[in-house]
């Protein structure tokens, strides 16, 4: 499992995390205890299990298996979903903590958390049977089955109503043929939750799991973005699929763009927290970096950057807040989440760049974060919606004009 | 178990530097009983029994307790007072101690915040238990607790028979961050809430004092080494 040595890694640089949340507004006032206990062990857990590892994965481009088991135990695993399924029981304000805390240290790591909780354990709570959910999700929960989901196609990744992958009703089994791209955790995933075509063109999802014949997961290699994130192919050959791998409750495109919506929340949580993280560095550095004489902190230049991240922040903070509480009374709107998703990854790039410039030199390295987040957030802007297609779903809303085609 | 402000928390005084300002603090548990819990804690997974958190402390180190709860330990007992020094504190566990059979008590090797290290003794003292103070290793084997301490230059290894008090030093085992099985456990779990013993405060904090402010780094060229001797000796006055 890799060229890694992770303990002994975890070992050497333990304790060099030692990030501090900004909270200019008490925001922590507006959390109850138990969001505050779950966000902090959370993040104990990866200062603990994480921070330390995170640099060198994302270099050598390999996703760290080791901390699978871990997070199932810190409830990263869809904390949103009932108990009776193994999962946390929890509200959607827990979920964005501790997707907040995940990609505070690294945005690939919350894909896999996202894609694991709200595409693949989400569909199957929400559209499959009763059967398909305890088979599924305790072991997802726990993490001793790892997922992924398959909308994206080569030629069809704004607009998934184009896709050409597809099911046969053979009687006894789906005939699946086609082929998915840029699917997160595809590698090692066990299952794959992937949306289809029927005959009558109608989307489908269907369930298709590792070891099906025809069924191959190709790596994708290469990237600059998500590098700690295995990312892949799905191929289809002919691969016979179990009519009761189907999920049964929804059809068309309202199945896939449901769980967008989940993970879209998330993410606007994730954007935040490696947003946080810049600042932080950047407001560390520029306290103990000395130049003409005196620490860079103290030029104002270097003020209104600082100033200008946590004004942002603090606003970004506030509408995770509020989109929590809506989606805690399930009256957040796709539109509003658009809104929170769009400006908070738009936020924490220009914040990541920022917070790089800040630390000069050094902020192009891996002895800090910023040069990391800033990649991953460039994948971060594009999926789930890209920053473009998130305006045009706001735009829709305002004016009630179809401006995608 | 003691509830103490986050170590990055920045320590201010109010009512004229005699009272800890805790506006805005984060509080946490005091490391050192940290260790002793979650010691505890494997000591009941190996040996079976339950551990029970006691706290003197008023409502707003219940957040903190529930964590004590979610990373493990049974029930809670908060006895609802300020813990203003270490003979009361003391006291006050010895009265929830004497009224149930508790084998072991452990504690930490002091609290991060006032650093007074008294209640472990006086508590063995109240409870004519014997106590271990400072313990790298704890295990029970047949009946007996098993200690190791780190002295001047080597290790001393004590044997001792229930029940018994000791304290953690750190390296005693590694802490366990709450998961979210135990927090979902921790919300039904027990915290009884007991009202103090009138006691006699024998004494009292009489006021604190921040340590001043750090002064900037003097640079001192190498060739002038012995200016640096002549500031320590008649600036500074460290040597003599
Ligand atoms: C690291 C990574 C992981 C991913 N993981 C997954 C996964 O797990 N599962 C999955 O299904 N997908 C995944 N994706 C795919 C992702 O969701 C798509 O890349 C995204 O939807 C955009 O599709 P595309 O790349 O084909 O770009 P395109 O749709 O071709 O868009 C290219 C550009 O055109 C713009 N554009 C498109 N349509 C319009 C329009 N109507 N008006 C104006 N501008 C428009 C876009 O905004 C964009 O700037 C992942 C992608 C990445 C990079």
């Amino acid at each position: 499992m890799g060229t890694i040595n992770f303990e002994e890694l975890k070992d050497r640089n333990f304790g060099k995390d030692r990030y501090v949340q900004p909270d200019f507004y008490n925001i922590d006032e507006l959390l109850s205890e138990e969001h505050i206990l779950i966000r902090n062990s959370v993040r104990d857990w990866v200062k603990r299990e994480l921070s330390p590892v995170i640099e060198e994965y994302a270099q050598k481009a390999e996703f760290p298996h080791q901390i699978i088991k871990g997070l199932g135990e810190i409830g990263a695993f869809g904390p949103q979903l009932p108990a009776e399924y193994g999962c946390g029981g929890m509200d959607y304000t827990t979920y964005g903590l501790i997707m907040q805390e995940l990609e505070r240290c690294d945005s690939g790591i919350r894909s896999t958390a996202s894609v694991q909780g709200s595409l693949v354990m989400y569909p199957i709570y929400k559209f499959g049977s009763e059967e398909q959910k305890h088979k599924y999700l305790p072991k997802l929960a726990k993490g001793e089955l790892m997922g992924c989901f398959g909308l994206t196609e080569p030629d069809h990744g704004s607009n998934p109503g184009g896709m050409t992958t597809n099911i046969k009703d053979m009687g006894d089994h789906y005939l699946l043929n086609g082929a998915k791209m840029w699917i997160s955790n595809a590698p090692f995933a066990d299952i794959a939750v992937v949306w289809a075509k029927n005959e009558e063109g109608k989307v489908r999802g269907i369930i298709v799991e590792r070891g099906y014949e025809g069924f191959t997961t190709p790596e994708t290699h290469g990237k600059w973005s998500l590098r700690a994130s295995a990312t892949g192919e799905l191929v289809f050959d002919n691969v016979k699929v179990p009519k009761e791998n189907l999920l049964p409750h929804v059809e068309g495109l309202k199945g896939p763009l449901t769980c967008l919506n989940s993970a879209r929340y998330g993410i606007s949580w994730g954007a935040v927290g490696a947003a946080m993280d810049c600042y932080d560095s950047a407001l560390q550095y520029a306290k103990q970096r000395n130049q003409f004489g005196r620490p860079i902190a103290g030029f104002q230049l270097q003020q209104k950057k600082l100033a200008e991240m946590l004004t942002e922040i603090t606003k970004a903070q506030l509408v995770c807040w509020r989109l929590g509480n809506l989606m805690n009374n399930g009256k957040a709107t796709p539109a509003q989440i658009s809104l929170a998703k769009r400006n908070n990854v738009e936020i924490a790039l220009d914040i990541a760049r920022e917070a790089r410039q800040i630390h000069g030199a050094m902020g192009i390295t891996g002895e800090y974060s910023i040069m990391r987040h800033m990649m991953n957030l460039e994948s971060v802007v594009t999926y789930e919606g890209t920053h473009d297609v998130h305006l045009l779903i706001l735009g829709m809303e305002i004016t009630g004009e179809n401006a995608f085609v | 178990m003691s509830v103490v402000p986050d170590t990055t928390t920045k320590i201010t005084f109010t009512d004229n530097n005699t009272k800890f300002n805790s506006q805005g603090v984060q509080f946490i548990i005091n490391p050192y009983d940290e260790l002793s819990l979650t010691k505890a804690l494997e000591i009941a997974e190996k040996v079976g029994g339950t551990v029970t958190v006691a706290t003197v402390g008023l409502a707003d180190a219940e957040p903190v307790i529930r964590k004590a709860l979610a990373i493990g330990a049974n029930d809670a007992i908060r006895i609802n007072a300020e813990p203003v020094e270490g003979m009361f504190v003391a006291q006050q566990l010895a009265e929830i101690i004497k009224n149930d059979n508790y084998d072991i008590v452990l504690t930490g090797r002091e609290s991060i915040d006032y650093n007074g290290g008294q209640v472990t003794g006086i508590l063995a003292e109240l409870l004519n238990w014997p106590s271990v103070n400072v313990c790298t290793k704890m295990e029970l084997v047949d009946g007996k607790m098993h200690f190791e301490r780190d002295i001047d230059g080597g290790r001393q290894s004590v044997i001792a028979n229930l029940p018994v008090i000791a304290s953690a030093q750190k390296d005693l085992c590694e802490p366990r961050i709450p998961n979210m099985k135990g927090i979902m456990a921790a919300r039904t779990k027990p915290l009884t809430v007991k009202e103090p013993v009138q006691l006699e405060l024998k004494a009292h904090y009489e006021s604190f004092e921040s340590p001043s402010a750090k002064q900037a780094v003097r640079m001192i060229d190498a060739e002038q080494a012995g200016q640096l001797i002549d500031i320590l000796r008649n600036e500074i006055k460290i040597i003599a």
